[in-house]
């Protein structure tokens, strides 16, 4: 555990950007019947620094997650931008110099803990796989090591030996989180990682998780559609809709002053942890089919503040894709409505 | 354990209802086994011996016993693996007779069911892991094609094809004229030749319900969850194909192939009558048509048994494959 433990904890004070998403579009199927669920989406992720992805069910979230790690499988492609870690465009690379970036640069835990491990092996020996996969270590010395990140976790190292059936769900996802810190890697994705699991052990997880990024220094792309969630643990963070980003901003702004309506109506959606309990709003209507999404904005046919009312503004919502702006510094929107304002003021 | 326990139980009754049957069958059958004895005898060799019919009888353990009589005998002498005397090959045991040909079915069927199971799963995955690549695209429809006809009809165009046609194969029989059986070079290898081209014909007709069938559930496998972790954690596509999706896509065709086994067991007879592949299968008919119950009734009995130590040895790999089913 030590030997772990003492490592990294040095990194956080360059604040270097370490993966770079430019104007990221990804593709299901192709022509005419092709589903784009995420267009040109812009994100930067600097060393050390934990940056929320937040977004209703079926935004493109874990899209983006597996486009970082080049794993997106058939009928899903990228078809334009790039994405850049450390500065080097991952888009076009060869297949074994992705195989080595994997895990060993960027691991990922995945949202489903009860479907994420292999039920036919044993937890000890997929600690081995991964580590194997990118290091000369002997197995016995690979086990150790499973052991020690298990006990890292705070799960007793015997357990390298148990069928992940024999855990708990808590205690595979926790399985996979050490599996995750196992090469020690610089960005770990976090893809809905808790919402199989009950609060309790979900608060517990995230704590733990807090504690290692402390500890080991990881950057963290935390994808969530619990804002609340995102709003206690990350430094930054962006939402997405309908395969866009609307609004990235750091996450105290974005908590008190959230400019996009759709990020509004999002942290209306759910009950303050402290305070009195408010008539909580949510979000009328339903996201967008991708196969055919809105002109313009794309938010704007469930948008409060989009009505022909205001005939010059309504035209420009409902034909003219936004662009995201800043409105302060490290807080980007993407609405024709804040732009007006911003003119205005 | 329990589980295995109860399997056993099961595994025992499943033997005693084969045996009753096997008693049974023979007897709903027209004719009689000392009719069959008795048609080599011209009429004027049993009016010489007037005596012949009883001597026979005697010889066969016959006498007039009640059907319920018999059957305790019967399952008697089953348990001391006596099967009583082969009349088309009198006077050899029938255990005799079972004891020279099995060898040959056992070897037959278990090398070719193994080989059918190997190549079908292996091109199943394969299939599945690049869908629409070559193997898919060539070899999934080749064997489709294969498995549509019935055995005994591959074994004929084999046969014809590169037997008779081509010369590549020895057209019959399970060792070459002049060669004696035993544990020698000229015998194997001889026995070797003989048996490539009716193993051929099994593996090509039933290869092809494996190559289905572990395709399509290497395709639903390929979507979990694990399998896409394991593309995450960097490793090699051929250990994510084998040990990820495939070593968990095996589980259920897996439990099918005692039930293909069966059928392969059925099929056996036909493709060694087909080689005149002195088999179980070839002797089983060759014992049908000369009335020789005892024989048939052996080799029944042994095919049954076979066909359920192959239930229980899947049973038992499933426990080795699966470790959800030792603890549950």
């Amino acid at each position: 555990m030590t030997a772990l433990a003492e490592e990294p904890a040095v990194r956080r004070t360059s604040r270097k950007a370490l993966l770079e998403l430019r104007q990221l579009a990804v593709e299901y199927g192709s022509g005419a019947r092709g589903v784009r669920a995420v267009d040109g989406v812009d994100l930067e992720i600097r060393e050390g620094e934990v940056v929320g992805l937040a977004g209703e069910s079926g935004c493109g979230k874990t899209t983006v997650a597996n486009a970082v790690l080049q794993i997106l499988r058939p009928p899903a492609r990228i078809v334009g931008g790039s994405v850049l870690y450390q500065g080097e465009d991952l888009v076009g690379k060869k297949p074994e110099e992705l195989r080595r970036f994997r895990w060993r640069n960027v691991s990922m835990v995945f949202q489903s803990a009860m479907n994420a491990l292999n039920p036919v092996m044993r937890v000890g020996d997929q600690f081995v796989d991964a580590m194997r996969a990118h290091e000369r270590i002997d197995r016995r010395r690979a086990l150790a090591r499973a052991g020690e990140l298990l006990e890292l976790v705070g799960i007793d190292r015997r357990r390298v030996r148990a069928y992940p059936h024999e855990l708990s769900g808590g205690m595979r996802q926790r399985v996979i989180i050490a599996m995750a810190l196992s090469l020690n890697p610089d960005l770990v994705i976090l893809d809905e990682p808790t919402t199989a699991l009950d609060v309790v052990v979900q608060r517990e997880i995230l704590q733990q998780v807090e504690a290692l990024r402390r500890d080991f220094g990881f950057a963290v792309l935390f994808i969530t559609h619990d804002l609340s969630l995102l709003l206690e643990f990350a430094d930054r963070i962006a939402i997405m809709y309908a395969g866009e980003l609307v609004e990235t901003a750091p996450a105290e702004r974005l908590g008190t002053n959230p400019r996009h309506p759709y990020t509004q109506r999002l942290l209306q959606s759910f009950p303050p942890l402290s305070g009195p309990l408010e008539r909580l709003s949510g979000i009328p209507g339903s996201p967008p089919d991708l196969s055919d999404p809105p002109s313009g904005c794309r938010f704007h046919p469930r948008c409060p503040h989009c009505g022909p009312e205001r005939p010059e503004l309504y035209g420009r919502q409902t034909t003219e894709r936004p662009v995201l702006r800043e409105v302060e510094p490290g807080h980007r929107v993407a609405c024709h409505l804040v732009e007006e304002e911003e003119e205005v003021a | 354990m329990r589980w295995f326990a109860r399997r056993l139980a099961f595994y025992v009754f499943a033997i005693w209802v084969a045996l009753t049957i096997n008693f049974l069958l023979p007897r709903l059958m027209p004719g009689s086994p000392l009719g069959g004895l008795l048609q080599h005898l011209t009429p004027s060799q049993l009016s010489a011996n007037p005596g012949i019919v009883q001597t026979y009888e005697a010889l066969l353990g016959g006498g007039h016993h009640s059907i319920w009589q018999d059957y305790v005998t019967y399952l008697h002498r089953i348990a001391h693996f006596d099967f009583g005397i082969s009349t088309s090959n009198y006077p050899t045991p029938v255990s005799e007779v079972v004891g020279r040909t099995l060898p040959y079915s056992m070897f037959l069927v278990g090398v070719a069911f193994l080989l059918a199971f190997l190549v079908g799963t292996g091109i199943g995955m394969v299939a599945a892991w690049r869908r629409g690549g070559a193997v898919d695209s060539v070899f999934v429809p080749v064997f489709m094609v294969l498995s549509a006809f019935p055995a005994f009809f591959t074994a004929l165009l084999g046969l014809y094809l590169f037997g008779l046609k081509l010369h590549w194969f020895p057209i019959q029989h399970a060792y070459d004229n002049g060669v004696i059986p035993g544990f020698n070079w000229a015998f194997l290898s001889s026995a070797l030749r003989h048996s490539e081209l009716p193993i051929l014909v099994v593996v090509c007709a039933y290869a092809g319900g494996w190559v289905l069938n572990m395709r399509t559930v290497m395709i639903t496998t390929i979507g979990e969850d694990y399998v896409t972790m394991a593309h995450a954690k960097g490793l090699r596509d051929r250990r994510v194909m084998t040990r990820y999706a495939g070593r968990n896509a095996i589980l259920p065709p897996l439990n099918g192939f005692a039930a293909l086994f069966a059928s392969a067991v059925g099929g056996l007879v036909f493709v060694e009558f087909i080689f005149s592949y002195p088999g179980a299968g070839y002797t089983l008919q060759q014992a049908v048509l000369g009335n020789d119950y005892a024989l048939a009734q052996a080799i029944l009995v042994v095919l049954s048994v076979c066909v359920i130590l192959a239930n229980l040895i899947m049973d038992v790999l499933n426990l080795v494959l699966d470790p959800r089913l030792r603890t549950g």
